[in-house]
């Protein structure tokens, strides 16, 4: 794929941060290489852009993109980007994260940022498993899979990822995989595009742990895993429900209008000012 | 803006200290209620819209003062506020604070501890948490202000020295500084000294956001300026970038420390009284010094040699400052409302045989006036 590689490396910090942390057969390298692209076509400037991420293999990716990049600590990506977004709004803000990072150390974070609805973008790759520390289990290991803090299996559930952005109160909620490599771009610029905080869960593997600690095959084994059980959503409702069992709906799953943050604070700053008088209408002169 | 700053007026710690945060030129706050604190989070969520800032109650202290640092990563000046408990929570980023040398103010209205502890009653405890709460190696900054109009004046200075230096700056205020109401004059807005941080000079592709030069302090950047740098709080190199060659992070690990330690006649103000023929010292900062003040006025009118050293800075500890005072004198009494925090730093600098005696109170009550002057008596 010339062209893509070509698009890829105007964004890549080439000479000073390659090679990469990521294993062979990770999704997380095709993931960075949907939102670029994404980028790319949004005709976006790189100025305007800061990626923000925590601590895990997907939140390693910002290093390497030529944009305004913050590594934050475990978990609270989230509670940074709030802050950069609210001080400067006309930046663009990314947030890249992980299923351990964004769920349990992140999860108060990603509860209120879901509600809180700041217009911001977070890529939340899921691989089902703690990758940087070697595979233990996360708050979306699936029930009775392997992890090495599970050596007898998961005895707990793992999240409904979407589900729980949807309660929370996230307008845009998103999902794809590392296989539908096309699909997964356009749902990032949807989500870019989108005013108000939005979440593309990114179902991703980790072959070199989570698959092998359980004998799920190496990466191309776990990709065609993806397309077997990915049921785009605008084909679901055509599905029976026997169809539906132990699949997963990819798509755009959630998408409403909600007052944006920012803007609603503007408003704040204006009724502070004394600019709106009675009913919100602009009274045109600045109190003292 | 409450308009004409510079008439009389009753005013309440807390709500100083935020007037002094804008016009510091802090337009970020992002805080979490806890008392005894939560007044300057109100006070700023009604004052900051009205001058064009912002203001956001978080979810969490954790959360808190990582929005106070994005937005100063964004160019903004910011701050938090906040009580033992979550000053606690807040370590975390603390100390992402001092790695990153990310500019932002800490302000602390200490209450009685450990755990939720006495949020209503006044206490020091937190002296060495605003020295030591975080983990690994760093030079601590922290302020404490004993009376209004110094939350005022002391919120202002920590505004500067963060951005002087690159470096989160703690006002360690207590329950009753914070609470307490006097009748003050703050200084005309004109004579106030406002410092910001300094800009980088080169165009984006030489600039390094942690650049080593002679003075320890790299020129920052703001997100969006063209500037496109990586911030992270692994261990990194001036321009950013995750690194694990000894060399380098010796290098940054020293640099913290020397932009500190090599600035300390700037950092640390100490105020005296009574000491130039003094063989006595009470060692008292924050609420406690205001008393210990009166105890020395009592001791001087029974003739008895005492003073008062007051340490503006509490961090950096005033080594060289007390190394030399020690000389004269006899006895230091070290008087703070905690176990013991502050007078394991004076023994530390020490090296004369001066008695140090500790003169504590943990109850939730104020150390008085008569309770120094009984000590000095006792110990003199």
């Amino acid at each position: 794929m010339p062209i893509f590689s070509e698009v890829t490396h105007k964004y890549l910090r080439t000479k000073k941060k390659f090679p990469n942390v990521w294993c062979a057969g990770c999704g997380i390298g095709i993931v960075l290489g949907a939102i670029i692209r994404a980028i790319d076509n949004l005709k976006l400037s790189r100025d305007e852009i800061v990626m923000i991420s925590g601590i895990g293999c997907s939140s390693r990716m910002p290093v390497y993109v030529d944009f305004n990049t913050l590594h934050t600590t475990h978990g609270r990506p989230l509670a940074y980007a709030t802050g950069v977004k609210l001080a400067k709004p006309a930046l663009k803000v990314i947030i890249i994260t992980g299923d351990g990072d964004a769920l349990a150390i992140g999860g108060n974070h990603f509860i209120h940022a879901c509600r809180r609805n700041i217009d911001l973008t977070t890529i939340l790759v899921n691989n089902s498993t703690y990758g940087m520390t070697g595979g233990q289990v996360a708050p979306t290991t699936p029930f009775m899979k392997i992890g090495t803090t599970a050596p007898f299996g998961n005895r707990e559930r793992g999240f409904d990822i979407a589900k729980l952005a949807m309660a929370a109160g996230a307008p845009f909620v998103a999902r794809g995989t590392v296989y539908h490599v096309m699909q997964l771009q356009k749902l990032v610029e949807q989500a870019i595009l989108k005013k108000g905080f939005s979440l593309v869960e990114v179902i991703s593997q980790c072959p070199t742990l989570y698959g092998r600690l359980n004998k799920e095959g190496g990466a191309v084994d776990m990709m065609k895993w993806q397309r077997d059980h990915a049921i785009p959503i605008s084909a679901a409702g055509k599905a029976p429900p026997e169809k539906l069992r132990d699949k997963f709906l990819t798509g755009v799953l959630w998408d409403i209008e909600f007052p944006e943050y920012c803007e609603e604070y503007d408003k704040v700053i204006a009724q502070s000012q004394g600019l709106y008088g009675e009913g919100g209408r602009v009274k045109g002169k600045e109190r003292e | 803006m409450n308009p004409p700053n510079t008439k009389e007026r009753l005013l309440q710690g807390n709500r100083a200290c935020a007037e002094g945060a804008i016009a510091a030129g802090c337009r970020f706050f992002g805080g979490y209620p806890i008392t005894p604190s939560t007044e300057i989070a109100e006070i700023l969520a009604a004052e900051l819209p009205r001058v064009g800032g912002k203001f956001i109650q978080m979810e969490d202290e954790i959360a808190s003062l990582a929005s106070v640092i994005g937005a100063s990563v964004a160019g903004v000046k910011s701050m938090t506020a906040t009580s033992g408990p979550g000053f606690s929570l807040m370590q975390e980023h603390v100390g992402y604070a001092y790695m990153a040398e990310v500019p932002c103010v800490i302000v602390d209205v200490q209450r009685g501890g450990p755990s939720t502890g006495l949020p209503t009653k006044v206490a020091q405890a937190d002296t060495m948490q605003a020295r030591w709460g975080t983990h690994g190696d760093y030079y601590a900054i922290a302020l404490g202000p004993s009376s209004v109009l110094e939350c005022y004046e002391f919120t202002i200075r920590a505004f500067n020295l963060a951005e002087r230096y690159r470096t989160p700056v703690i006002v360690l205020m207590d329950e009753v500084v914070g609470h307490m109401r006097e009748k003050i004059t703050l200084p005309d807005p004109k004579e106030i000294r406002i410092v910001n941080r300094m800009r980088p000079t080169v165009p984006p592709e030489w600039y390094e956001h942690f650049e080593i030069n002679p003075h320890f302090v790299s020129p920052m950047a703001s997100f969006g300026e063209g500037y496109r740098y990586n911030i992270t709080g692994l261990t990194h190199n001036p321009e950013g970038f995750p690194t694990d060659r000894p060399v380098v992070i010796k290098e940054k690990l020293d640099k913290l420390k020397n932009k500190i330690c090599h600035n300390l006649n700037d950092i640390i103000q100490v105020r005296e009284e009574f000491m130039e023929d003094a063989n006595i010292a009470i060692f008292a900062y924050g609420i406690v010094a205001r008393a210990a003040r009166q105890a020395v006025r009592m001791a001087r009118e029974k003739r008895i040699k005492a003073g008062l050293i007051q340490p503006l800075t509490i961090w950096p500890f005033p080594d060289a400052y007390l190394e030399n005072v020690l000389e004269q004198l006899d006895l230091v009494i070290v008087a703070e409302l905690n176990q013991g925090q502050l007078i394991g730093e004076m023994m530390r600098v020490n090296r004369r045989n001066t008695r140090v005696r500790g003169l504590n109170r943990y109850d939730s009550e104020l150390i008085t006036p008569d309770q120094i002057f009984e000590k000095i008596r006792e110990e003199k």
